[in-house]
């Protein structure tokens, strides 16, 4: 079904993925090609923020079976930072608030770590006007650098905030978990706007969604549905469309 | 204050003295090379020694021999840390490092000068201080004061300079805020004290740098007992900053400190402090401001290092309108208990104190806050404030807080609020799920959990603070 597959950038295998003991992922399996944007659709509890956490390494999401593979290496014996380092990116459907981490001081922090650039020799000026430029586009205030990472930040700015560090750190693969949950019609516009001009040859998205609000403003090439941990329906944009108006059900009652 | 159970803290005893060297910068040792080490242990004759050795007049003399009886006599208090294993009889209670205060560096003696340089005084002086004092064992080795506060009538010397320049000053002021009764340690500093700072801002001059003093041990079983005196007359400013290292032993190191401040009207005072001394150090201080009609007393303190801290910066808010700050930071790694917080005793009406602590404890360390805010009856428009949040980066590490509020007027309005967090596995997966490392993770948790108090630092000791952060957590994770 996924075009281009000679192309994947990510390749998840046969993935079964244990939290506490209770399996949560049972076989998923899935092919992201680069230049492609993937939907993951499927209902409260089928495993979707799973996958993204598993994929991310999160030490309590544990892999019992199956195998990952990320632009043709392992994945999966890698640590969290290492992941991040060599392209991957997952925007949080609750990114974590850091009391007392300036966002400027953060972003540069991740910069420098995600390209492996020697501090002494970093630019602080061209960094701060490309977070400058960033920022507008997100509509985002200017005073928002000087801001503690996350805190007292309202819903839409936190998951803004998530779509700036994808900007800056450019991933090759970017999964978007529930980026549109808890946002207004405005701000789910300005995010999706956001995703778009992220758009490209170079990167793999992978959209996390329960509703299919947000898939009116970023138009995904696939969509699969997540049922009890499993993929069991792909399709093109019309799946979306479907289960909008037939419901999860009728992908359950298709098992 | 409350009495809390003692707790047997042999093994932290044990682990203090095996920890690596490498972790702590300034663990080197100088050879000795002094001019007068008193023979170790307590006496009436070490006292009247050092008494005698300085020329001092009659009646510190006298308060000296008091203090001593009442040291004597005083039992160890019965709350917080152990502190039954101070070998008082193996202390040296004085050393006189030098011939005579310099105030050119390049009369220092050369082993001394050598040891300031690679803390880094002589460089900070000429970059950004109003002021330098180097104490090096029981003396001030160095002193210095630029021309333009001079020039202002601003006085800063050590605290025996002080006594022979200003007598009248010191015999109306010394032991009015904190007397030899206030605690045992206080009793002993009194009678042993040697060194320190006297620092007078006359009425309106805004000291716009900050002063600093640097206190260094170096001997083996050295006690320093420095004792400080900061007058701020009405309207004026002062900055006052003191560091401290010494050498990593395997015994035992005293440093028993009193700092007296008089804030008065409408005048400014900041004390702030980088303690970062071998965990062969017992730390056990005693600071108190006493503040006139709108004066402001703020206390930024910052504890890394030592084996057991006792401290609790505070400050006597005596007439309407006077205003107390105590900020301060904790970190108590392995082998080590930092006993903190503060006191502040609220006396007139239209007063208001905040109290903020960040403690961090990691590797096994332990941190315990105590703040007691006191307001007597019959006041009004009294507003007080504390906050203690702690911070704990793993299991075997423990935090305790010991608010005590003391309330005896209605009108008051108090906050009190405590939190204690783990570092938490969600944060550091977030930081390292943009390619930082868990070190580099765990580094801007901690600095950001103490950025409020830290920010109140001058630039220079932020950083340094940070820095010193920065090397404990390298040390121990990963």
């Amino acid at each position: 079904m996924a075009k281009g597959s000679n192309n994947n950038i990510l390749i998840v295998d046969n993935l079964h993925v244990s939290v506490e003991g209770y399996e949560i992922l049972k076989g998923v399996n899935l092919r992201i090609p680069k230049g492609e944007v993937h939907a993951l659709m499927g209902p409260n509890g089928a495993g979707k923020s799973t996958l993204a956490y598993a994929l991310m390494g999160h030490p309590a999401y544990r892999v019992t079976e199956g195998s990952v593979f990320f632009h043709g290496e392992n994945l999966l014996n890698k640590t969290i930072d290492e992941r991040a380092r060599e392209g991957l990116f997952l925007a949080f459907q609750y990114p974590r608030e850091i009391s007392g981490l300036k966002v400027f001081h953060f972003l540069k922090k991740a910069y420098i770590s995600r390209f492996g650039i020697d501090e002494g020799t970093f630019s602080s000026m061209d960094f701060f006007n490309e977070v400058k430029e960033k920022t507008k586009l997100l509509k985002m205030k200017e005073d928002f650098i000087n801001r503690y990472l996350n805190e007292g930040f309202s819903g839409g700015e936190k998951k803004r905030m998530e779509i700036l560090q994808m900007a800056m750190l450019k991933p090759e693969m970017a999964i978007l978990d529930e980026p549109d949950s808890g946002l207004d019609i405005d701000a789910v516009r300005i995010v999706a706007e956001g995703v778009n001009s992220l758009r490209g040859p170079d990167i793999g998205v992978l959209l996390v969604t329960h509703y299919q609000r947000i898939l009116n403003y970023i138009k995904p090439d696939v969509v699969h549905i997540l049922v009890d941990g499993k993929v069991v329906k792909s399709g093109g944009p019309e799946l979306a469309e479907h289960l909008e108006t037939a419901g999860y059900e009728f992908a359950g009652a298709e098992v | 204050m409350q009495n809390i159970l003692r707790l047997p803290d042999m093994s932290l005893q044990e682990q203090r003295f095996n920890m690596p060297e490498s972790e702590y910068k300034y663990g080197f040792h100088d050879p000795e090379n002094y001019v007068y080490k008193a023979k170790p242990g307590l006496s009436y004759e070490i006292v009247s020694e050092i008494s005698w050795l300085k020329d001092e007049p009659e009646w510190m003399q006298k308060i000296r021999h008091r203090a001593l009886d009442y040291f004597l006599k005083k039992q160890l208090p019965k709350w917080g840390p152990f502190l039954g294993d101070i070998p008082f009889d193996d202390i040296y209670y004085y050393i006189k490092p030098s011939e005579k205060q310099e105030t050119d560096w390049k009369d220092v003696p050369e082993g001394i000068r050598n040891t300031f340089d690679k803390l880094g005084i002589p460089e900070a002086e000429k970059k950004y201080l109003a002021g330098v004092g180097a104490q090096y064992e029981s003396e001030v080795v160095y002193h210095s004061l630029r021309e333009e506060w001079a020039e202002q009538g601003v006085v800063f010397l050590d605290m025996d300079g002080g006594l022979r320049e200003y007598p009248e000053i010191l015999k109306e002021y010394f032991g009015s805020v904190v007397p030899y009764t206030d605690n045992k340690f206080a009793a002993l500093n009194t009678a042993v004290w040697s060194g320190g700072s006297f620092v007078y801002v006359p009425e309106g001059v805004e000291v716009a740098i900050p002063l600093q003093a640097y206190f260094r041990i170096n001997a083996k079983n050295m006690g320093q007992f420095e004792r400080t005196l900061i007058i701020a007359e009405k309207g004026s400013r002062v900055h006052y900053i003191e560091g401290c290292t010494a050498p990593v032993y395997s015994t035992d190191s005293l440093h028993s400190a009193v700092v007296e401040i008089v804030v008065k009207e409408g005048a400014r005072v900041t004390y702030s402090t980088v303690q970062n001394w071998s965990k062969n150090v017992y730390n056990l201080v005693t600071k108190r401001s006493l503040v006139l009609r709108d004066g402001l007393m703020e206390w930024v303190d910052g504890n890394l290092g030592s084996g057991v801290s006792m401290k609790y910066p505070g400050a006597i808010l005596k007439e309407r309108g006077a205003r107390a700050e105590v900020l301060s930071v904790a970190m108590a790694s392995e082998g080590q208990q930092q006993d903190v917080g503060s006191k502040v005793v609220h006396m007139a009406s239209d007063t208001s104190s905040t109290i903020v602590s960040k403690s961090i404890s990691k590797s096994g360390g332990r941190s315990s806050f105590r703040g007691l805010v006191k307001v007597i009856p019959g006041l009004s428009g009294v507003k007080a404030s504390v906050r203690c949040d702690a911070l704990i980066m793993d299991d075997e590490s423990r935090s305790d807080t010991y608010p005590y509020l003391d309330i005896n007027s209605p009108e008051v309005e108090i906050g009190h609020e405590a939190t204690v967090t783990k570092i938490g596995e969600e944060k550091l997966f977030y930081l390292m799920s943009r390619g930082i490392s868990e070190i580099e993770a765990s580094k801007l948790i901690v600095n950001g959990f103490i950025e409020p108090v830290v920010k109140r630092l001058p630039m220079e000791f932020a950083v340094e603070m940070n820095r010193l952060i920065d090397l404990e957590i390298e040390g121990s994770v990963g």
